[in-house]
């Protein structure tokens, strides 16, 4: 998906999210948003933003045991980021280790808002490998917010622009 | 022992250093002679009006009248609450859980306290009831604002951890697990300070009042000991359901942070 800043990209994921109020309806295969508790649809539909959070001072304390042991090699990190304070982290170890927080919760969703704007053209790359890799493996559902057209070409299935106040489709995809 | 009654004269001479004092500070340009002569005055007037109000009280001992001045330092209690909040709850939220609050945990403890510890006859005898609700009251006051001062706050600048952590599936209790914590902390911070330094740094007002109006100073210490106590507990359960309820309050039914709900004068 994309469409100009300031169209409403992040909202509408906010919103699928179901962190902002809306008259939308959403549902996941044949559950409702509103079947189930607010925390039960987000732990499925996991939303990355696009300047992650830490709120514990080490790496390891937003991860769960299975999550740190499991860190996929690909991501370039070795096995002792988790006992590193969060402060040492670039902007763009940060949005690949978020990546990494959310894909562990193993959500049937994912809302993805511009998951590679920190990072440069390389590790851009190697990042959409890995991430469409787990995507295709898990077999998830995912809205992914992005602005540069050769990124949209290489990883969407459909392309949808923000038009106004509507989604219309682009034969960006493939 | 017969208590020294103090002749209004001799206050005003305490009264003649303030003006002296705001002499000094008006010649040396402090700025605050305006303010100080104004709280001065106050002071006066608010206490020798509370004073005629409480000779009536004690005169008459009638319920309804305690239960009244009772109820009318608890709404002044209320308004102040929210008036030490520098981001608060929209409408009548932020006065309703602040009140509430105080209602609910000073009362309680107060009845208790008289019914149960120090047992006068009646139970509301107003040379009881009244001051200890007043020492409740102001103590509870300050923990509660402080405390939910604390939870907007914190929850405004925090707004995108909150929702980050949303955002992984985390209820709003959880979420809100680290922010509550600390309001409960600066909340009850000033009566436990009060109470590690009573004795030594500091000789606590009601018990040198009491002492001065001729009590032996081992019934003075054991009054003071329970008031001590029952601050703390009435503060503690005070900052706790305000913490709560005010938390409960900046999520909506879809667990979504609601800060349009909070509103800066």
């Amino acid at each position: 998906m994309s469409g100009p800043s300031g169209s409403g990209k992040s909202r509408l994921l906010r919103a699928v999210a179901d962190l902002e109020p809306h008259d939308g309806r959403v549902s996941l295969g044949d559950t409702g948003q509103l079947d189930i508790p607010a925390h039960q649809w987000r732990s499925r539909v996991v939303m990355v933003p696009a300047d992650s959070q830490w709120w514990f001072d080490d790496v390891g304390g937003h991860f769960p045991d299975e999550a740190k042991a499991g860190l996929p090699s690909a991501l370039g990190f070795t096995p002792e980021v988790m006992g590193w304070s969060v402060s040492r982290l670039s902007s763009g170890e940060r949005q690949r280790l978020a990546l990494w927080r959310a894909l562990a919760l193993e959500p049937e969703a994912l809302l993805l808002d511009e998951p590679t704007a920190n990072l440069d053209n390389d590790s851009t790359e190697a990042l959409e490998i890995w991430l469409l890799d787990e995507i295709r493996r898990r077999q998830i559902a995912v809205l992914w917010v992005a602005h540069d057209p050769a990124q949209i070409h290489r990883v969407a299935d459909a392309h949808y622009r923000i038009h106004g106040t509507t989604l219309e489709r682009v034969d960006g995809g493939h | 022992m017969e208590v020294i009654d103090l002749a209004w004269w001799k206050l005003g001479l305490a009264a003649l250093l303030v003006l002296a004092l705001a002499g000094t500070g008006y010649l040396a340009r402090l700025g605050i002679t305006r303010s100080l002569l104004i709280a001065a005055l106050r002071t006066i007037i608010q206490l020798a009006l509370i004073g005629l109000v409480l000779e009536a009280l004690f005169a008459s001992s009638e319920f309804y009248w305690i239960a009244l001045l009772a109820l009318i330092m608890l709404l002044v209690a209320g308004r102040e609450v929210v008036a030490r909040q520098g981001r608060r709850l929209r409408g009548w939220w932020a006065f309703s859980i602040g009140t509430g609050a105080m209602f609910v945990s000073s009362f309680a403890v107060t009845v208790l306290a008289l019914a149960v510890v120090i047992g006068p006859e009646p139970w509301y005898a107003p040379q009881y009831a009244i001051p200890l609700l007043g020492m409740m009251l102001g103590n509870t006051m300050t923990g509660v604002s402080l405390a939910l001062d604390r939870l907007n706050e914190s929850v405004w600048r925090q707004r995108a951890v909150i929702e980050n952590r949303l955002m992984l599936g985390q209820t709003s209790q959880q979420a809100l697990e680290d922010i509550r914590r600390d309001a409960m902390r600066s909340g009850m911070m000033p009566s436990i300070n009060a109470m590690a330094a009573a004795g030594i740094v500091s000789l606590p007002g009601m018990m040198t009042g009491q002492i001065l109006a001729g009590s032996p100073p081992a019934v003075a210490v054991k009054y003071q000991i329970l008031v001590m106590l029952i601050i703390t507990v009435g503060t503690g359960f005070g900052s706790l359901m305000a913490v709560s309820w005010g938390g409960r309050r900046l999520f909506d039914e879809r667990e979504r942070l609601r800060l349009d709900r909070l509103v800066k004068p």
